[in-house]
């Protein structure tokens, strides 16, 4: 089974993300990138498949040359190859042209099933997954805490509302997973020195047949105007458990006549 | 003439969901309220939609889109779009309206928002506010190009607002491809839930990873009775799995804004934030001084949990009894 991979490459989550009010895009320079933790959920489930029932895991990055940390994480888990979509053209892109190119560069080569965080941890805009199933013309069983693949089919426990659907569909197909559906391996030092050797294979927007009307700034539909701060809250009071805090509260609840 | 806005309908539970009657309010203001409602549904789906601001409703009860999800629905609405091209199409950001904006973005080759917290529509633009990374932005965005403008919008973002109103109703033939029918549906379970729920809650008690583990929910469950509320958690609680996701508070999970919310053990990280900002008076106690918890709090109390909330809780059975 040939299991493609979409991660993203984020921030690390102890940095407080900024926008520049001038390009209005969050500020990736200088700060250290890592392989998405909910794209890592999808990374470990696709290990495990393979390892299940044989096939090959090759991770899909977009993003800049500071990507690269990120993707050997990948490969260090155990991901047999990576491709990295690596261009100038592709910066700015918004969540289809994203999908666009993603989509080009999975189509190159043969796949059973594509594997998707729901949504990244950086932006949590959880577009991309069904966008690309779509332009990959494939079915999209979402919001996965649990999968299976039963000879060519693939089986969901897929997150409701009130509890869950069990759902099911044909290979090739794209799921994305949840954060509760696994807890991703951490590298052996076997793994990280494997990574070196692995391939990462780069591609360029013209390399996958995508011009300026599809991806990058200029492809974009979506466009931020205006980048701002939220109305703060008025500022509250905090106080140390001198032994009272659970009577504190309890006073402060009546005086608001909330008890 | 006005500006044609459609809002993508669904019934969670047989009912048409909260989050429909909520983008229908909004609708109906930016301009003319349609909604589109695919799948079986309670008797009063249309009465229910057109009181809540639809003038007309676009409706198939075919079991086709309940037990084949999103690609029958795309199929249907993308046709729809084609023949009457609202301005607008209005999507909760719900499980089922996730999927079909996404899906019908990339066919329609059109692009969507998500998260959108407001929206402004002039001359077939929208300008969307939309609370970017946490909601420690808030940032004004828009769509350009051809096609209609998808928006996901955020829980509780817009007021529902009931009236008086008839709808004229569109019967649409469901769509008769077996390539449609690739995902199946095999089995739906709901998980029972006991309690108010928590969207609808005035009150909630939540807990987060300083409550060490899932026997200490029953304590929040005590104090969540004696204030008439419901329990709620963070993600950490949740991918712990001392409590169930149906509990989860955050950006990947329920947006809650009750009158009173009691963070317990919850250290505020800007994914849980997300879900529960908007409360009208909050209440931490955390042991670390520094978590961001605090900066949103109205009353922060830097102290043990398992100190601070025995006594609350005997505090307020007391004052019960007097």
């Amino acid at each position: 089974m040939n299991i493609v991979v979409c991660a993203k490459i984020v921030p690390v989550s102890s940095v407080t993300i900024q926008i520049d009010p001038g390009t209005r895009r969050m500020i990736r320079k200088d700060v250290s990138q890592e392989l998405d933790p909910q794209a890592a959920k999808a990374v470990e489930e696709a290990l495990r498949l393979a390892e299940r029932h044989g096939g090959s895991v090759t991770v899909v990055v977009m993003g800049g040359e500071d990507a690269t940390v990120g993707i050997r994480s990948a490969l260090a888990m155990g991901a047999s190859a990576a491709i990295h979509l690596s261009d100038p053209a592709l910066a700015g892109s918004d969540a289809l042209g994203t999908s666009k190119a993603l989509a080009a560069a999975i189509r190159r080569a043969p796949f059973d099933l594509v594997l998707c965080a729901t949504e990244s941890s950086d932006s949590y805009a959880g577009l991309v997954p069904g966008q690309l199933a779509q332009l990959l013309g494939i079915p999209p069983l979402t919001f996965a805490t649990a999968l299976t693949v039963d000879g060519n089919t693939v089986t969901i426990k897929r997150q409701s509302e009130g509890g869950y659907d069990t759902v099911s569909a044909e290979l090739p197909a794209l799921v994305t997973v949840t954060t509760g559906i696994n807890e991703p391996r951490y590298p052996t030092l076997k793994g990280i020195m494997g990574a070196k050797k692995k391939e990462i294979r780069k591609y360029t927007a013209a390399d996958l047949g995508l011009g300026p009307g599809d991806v990058g700034a200029s492809g974009a539909r979506e466009h931020v105007l205006t980048v701002g701060r939220p109305p703060a809250r008025p500022p509250g009071k905090t106080i140390r458990d001198e032994g009272d805090g659970g009577k504190q509260i309890a006073d402060f609840l009546a005086g608001l006549k909330l008890v | 003439m006005a500006d044609l806005i459609w809002v993508y309908a669904e019934i969670v539970d047989g009912k048409i969901s909260r989050a429909t009657l909520e983008l229908l309010g909004k609708a109906a203001e930016l301009g003319t309220a349609e909604a589109v409602l695919l799948g079986p549904g309670p008797d009063d789906a249309v009465t229910t939609l057109s009181r809540h601001g639809a003038s007309k409703v676009y409706r198939s009860d075919d079991p086709v889109y309940r037990d084949h999800l999103t690609l029958p629905a795309v199929e249907t609405i993308a046709t729809l779009i084609a023949a009457h091209h609202p301005t607008v199409m209005l999507f909760a950001s719900s499980y089922g309206g996730r999927d079909v904006a996404a899906a019908l973005s990339a066919r329609l080759d059109c692009g969507a928002l998500t998260d959108v917290g407001d929206l402004a529509v002039k001359d077939g633009a929208i300008v969307a506010t939309i609370p970017a990374l946490g909601g420690s932005y808030q940032n004004t965005t828009t769509l350009t190009g051809p096609g209609p403008k998808l928006v996901l919008v955020r829980p509780k973002a817009f007021e529902i607002k009931p009236g008086a109103a008839s709808a004229t109703v569109e019967d649409v033939p469901a769509p008769r491809d077996t390539a449609l029918r690739r995902i199946r549906v095999l089995e739906r379970v709901t998980t029972e839930r006991e309690g108010p729920q928590l969207e609808d809650s005035r009150v909630i008690v939540s807990g987060g990873r300083g409550l060490k583990g899932p026997e200490r929910f029953a304590m929040l469950q005590e104090l969540a009775q004696l204030l008439g509320g419901a329990v709620g958690a963070t993600r950490a609680a949740v991918d712990a799995a001392w409590v169930p996701y149906a509990l989860q508070i955050g950006q990947t999970g329920k947006t809650v804004k009750p009158d009173l919310y009691v963070a317990c053990g919850i250290s505020g990280a800007i994914q849980h934030l997300a879900g529960m900002k908007g409360s009208k008076t909050i209440v931490a106690i955390n042991t670390d001084a520094d978590a961001p918890i605090f900066q949103v709090a109205d009353l922060g109390v830097v102290g043990d949990v398992f100190k601070v909330i025995p006594q609350l809780i005997e505090e307020l059975k007391k004052r019960k009894r007097a």
